[in-house]
């Protein structure tokens, strides 16, 4: 899919940095995108960028990165930022009209003759964080939620509220958002 | 503290844009608790609230943000960070417990497992294989 060269680097620009320097820094930074969202939810939590409050957000952004790397011990390589705002937009248009669908059959479709179904969406992606965004935007999406992974990871089960052609809305959810969380998480 | 009073919601293009999202929101809260009582199994009733977790909490936030944003004056008027939280945070976690509690209908109602699709290659679904 992505024509471009896969090159191993964080995108920082360092450039060459000794290997005793970089798992230093990997030890006491292990998430740099984890500590900004961090400060930015402190900061937006008060509502202020008083000095005190920034101090405060510098701590917790160097502290808690750092006693739950344990749990989350693999950075995610990030690509294609612009598709990152492409998806958030088609998300965001999905759940509206989502939204209007679900409504419809809420207020004038009888219960009874809802075709509700499960279906089993073959992922390809590997990427824990990407499996989680697509496992949320399905959720997120009035009408289908997504309800088990298989146990390997490879599959993601979800229960749809009412699918006429099961095929057909399993290759939209790769269509709509597999393949450009694809892009986003290599 | 001896603030004014909050401002009467004035007649003009910034009011209006309160009203209709309110009215929205209001809506599709009242579709999604209404889906809640009409639909007759549980995986078909849990679609119903992730209506008012989206568009229904979305209506009143943007409500919010242009009422303290757009309408009132100084002493009232904050910027809307603390309203974009509550969509991140709301977004984080209503899928999240979805999940959950699709999981435990599945432990639930086990015999269903026959009707469920199987993975194709054979792993089985993680909620029935519960070992390292």
């Amino acid at each position: 899919m992505t024509s471009k060269p896969e090159h191993h680097e964080h995108g920082h620009g360092h450039g060459q940095t000794p290997r005793v320097e970089r798992s230093l820094l990997r030890k006491w930074f292990p998430h740099p995108i984890l500590s900004l969202v961090l400060i930015g939810q402190w900061l937006g939590l008060n509502n202020s960028l008083a000095p005190g409050h920034i101090v405060v957000a510098v701590l917790l952004a160097g502290f808690i990165p750092i006693y739950t790397a344990n749990f989350w011990p693999n950075r995610p390589k990030l690509r294609a930022p612009i598709t990152f705002l492409v998806f958030a937009v088609v998300f965001l248009w999905d759940i509206v009209v989502a939204n209007l669908q679900v409504a419809y059959l809420v207020l004038f479709h009888s219960p009874a003759k809802l075709k509700s179904q499960w279906l089993c969406v073959p992922l390809d992606l590997c990427q824990p964080e990407a499996v989680a965004m697509l496992a949320g935007t399905v959720s997120l999406t009035p009408g289908t939620i997504s309800s088990d992974l298989s146990a390997d990871g490879r599959y993601l089960l979800v229960h749809c509220l009412h699918v006429d052609d099961p095929a057909a809305e399993v290759q939209k959810i790769k269509d709509r958002y597999e393949r450009r969380l694809k892009a986003i998480f290599p | 503290m001896n603030l004014p009073e909050m401002p009467e919601m004035p007649v003009d293009a910034w009011g209006w844009v309160v009203l209709v999202s309110l009215l929205i929101g209001g809506c599709f809260v009242f579709v999604g608790s209404f889906g809640l009582l009409r639909l007759n199994n549980t995986m078909a009733r849990m679609h119903a609230p992730s209506k008012a977790t989206t568009v229904g909490v979305g209506g009143v936030l943007i409500a919010s943000i242009f009422y303290f944003y757009g309408v009132v004056d100084e002493p009232y008027r904050v910027f809307p960070a603390q309203d974009l939280l509550i969509v991140f945070f709301l977004f984080l976690t209503a899928p999240v417990s979805a999940h959950f509690m699709a999981k435990a209908y599945l432990h639930k109602h086990s015999p269903q497992e026959s009707d469920l699709p199987q993975p194709h290659n054979g792993s089985g679904w993680a909620t029935f294989k519960s070992r390292a």
